[in-house]
């Protein structure tokens, strides 16, 4: 197999119907869940879940994005495309937590963020903008997962951490590759080249130190995954909770900081 | 070199024609009208150094880091010619101007992005640039006014530019956690990554006259939902009368609004307040 489609191939497994979304995991992963509702400004976007529950005995809150399985499940959860309402709420959840000392993860899977008039009405870049600006400074340990496709700002909305994990499987980029060839070589066929020169697998962004772990998918069930990535998150928090504040918020600056400088 | 000269020395035409009406006007009469078409009154976009030279006192604009030059990160097929052809053709080594000047007497860290350089698009160098200026800001206590004009992230620069929008608004962060003034200015283009991380996220957010600022392009909604736009859709005055814009201000009167929101907010021309 040549390397395009390597690359492309991880976008269309990232993006298989069947794969598992946010609310597969949060199911096998939370014990006694409890999910919370709405932005309390302007709506509840099913596209967004989130709420508290138990990661291994430890209280968490957990934000994931979910496209729904059934046909009528993907048009209520509008095929896991937040709105700005989706992203506030996610914030509302983090601030939350940490008030209450909680530790923060969420699960990235979504082709981005929803494109539309009311939308872009209701300030689409604005809500982004004022995630990864709280998010930066939020005072309890953030662990982001990418489970799919991550898309671009509507996935990093999710994605300023202490620690970046992706799922083998699982792609990160900064625009889809159909997008990309068809502003680039006005030939979104060509999305295979273009996946392939965006550098957005999982093993591109390790390499690159975008992200620090992942999880590994292939030969694997999903059980043994998602034993893997629930150890791996519990220790991780345990590991990000002995630094004090200060130190914990210096890290995640820098983290970020070092790319591309 | 100061920025009349650079104005001279770089590839500014001897006129521009207006896009709007088609009238050439010369240069610098242009220049000397706020790069306003005197014939039917079209905001013509401005180029990083047009605009500080507009917008602050002579003399007083010091660049920092003009040097940083944009590597190829992920080895994207035809890039470092792409970034070759851009520098020649804007005669900038990059997207964004960043310095510290005086406005009205105030002194202020100042960024101004050029949609001359590859639609003032965002890779690491342009927000590395706008990070170093944060920081160097918050180390001064200085003010920032920001100029935005871009078409979001470089999608040359794949993950690493996604990135830079958490990297700057982290800056912006720690920025205003010390407690110093941001405004923004939007101009016309505005939108993708730059929307969705710095240019939103100003104390205080000025747009000039109906320049196009959003964040996912009015094309792909087109096509995505096969909604027909409203008239005026992602123009300031549409931001505007939806709660995300504060001011917006005459090209002519933008100088002395900020300067009068600089003072208002402590800032001065004889001494630091703060």
């Amino acid at each position: 197999m040549s390397e395009t489609n390597r690359a492309y191939d991880k976008v269309l497994a990232a993006r298989n119907s069947s794969r598992p979304m946010g609310g597969y995991f949060i199911e096998r992963m939370i014990d006694n869940f409890v999910e919370l509702h709405g932005d309390r400004r302007f709506g509840d976007d099913a596209a967004i879940i989130g709420g508290i529950g138990y990661l291994n005995q430890r209280p968490v809150t957990i934000i994931a994005m979910e496209r729904g399985g059934t046909i009528e499940e993907r048009i209520k959860r509008n095929f896991g495309c937040p709105t700005p309402e989706g992203y506030r709420k996610a914030l509302r959840l983090m601030k939350e937590a940490e008030k209450f000392r909680r530790p923060v993860i969420c699960l990235i899977g979504s082709s981005g963020a929803y494109c539309g008039i009311d939308a872009e009405e209701r300030g689409q870049g604005e809500a982004i903008a004022e995630n990864l600006y709280e998010m930066m400074t939020l005072k309890t340990p953030i662990i982001s997962v990418v489970v799919g496709e991550g898309g671009s700002g509507g996935a990093l909305a999710l994605g300023v951490c202490d620690t970046a994990v992706m799922l083998e499987n699982s792609i990160y980029s900064v625009i889809s590759p159909e997008g990309c060839a068809s502003i680039l070589w006005k030939d979104s066929t060509k999305a295979p080249e273009a996946a392939e020169a965006l550098k957005l697998t999982s093993r591109d962004l390790l390499e690159r130190h975008v992200i620090e772990k992942i999880i590994k998918e292939n030969n694997r069930t999903t059980d043994e995954i998602i034993s893997e990535l629930k150890n791996f998150i519990t220790l991780e928090i345990k590991r990000k909770e002995r630094l004090s504040t200060d130190a914990l918020l210096e890290e995640r600056y820098k983290k970020f900081r070092k790319i591309g400088a | 070199m100061g920025i009349f000269d650079f104005l001279k020395k770089s590839n500014a035409p001897a006129s521009k024609t207006c896009k709007t009406c088609g009238t050439e006007t010369d240069y610098a009469r242009l220049i000397n009208n706020y790069m306003i078409c005197p014939q039917c009154g079209k905001y013509m976009r401005m180029g990083a150094y047009e605009r500080i030279n507009m917008m602050v006192d002579e003399g007083s604009f010091n660049e920092i880091d003009r040097s940083l030059k944009s590597v190829d990160p992920i080895g994207f097929p035809g890039y470092s010619e792409k970034i070759e052809n851009a520098k020649r053709a804007s005669g900038l080594p990059e997207g964004v101007v960043c310095g510290t000047a005086k406005i009205s007497g105030c002194k202020t860290a100042v960024f101004a992005m050029d949609s001359h350089f590859m639609m003032g698009s965002m890779g690491s160098v342009v927000g590395e640039k706008i990070t170093r200026l944060f920081e160097k800001a918050t180390k001064d206590g200085l003010p920032v006014v920001g100029f935005t004009t871009s078409g979001g992230a470089r999608m040359q620069e794949g993950i690493i530019s996604l990135m830079q929008m958490a990297k700057t608004s982290g800056a912006v962060k720690r920025h205003s956690d010390a407690g110093l003034l941001y405004i923004t200015v939007l101009t016309d283009p505005t939108t993708g990554g730059v929307t969705a991380s710095f240019a939103m996220l100003g104390d205080i957010i000025i747009a000039e006259p109906k320049a196009l600022i959003g964040f996912a392009g009015a094309r792909v909604i087109e096509q995505t939902t096969g909604q027909k736009l409203p008239e005026g859709f992602q123009r300031a005055e549409f931001l505007m009368e939806h709660g995300f814009v504060d001011i917006i201000e005459d090209r002519r009167r933008l100088k002395y609004t900020v300067a009068n929101l600089l003072k208002l907010h402590g800032y001065s021309s004889v001494r630091k307040l703060r």
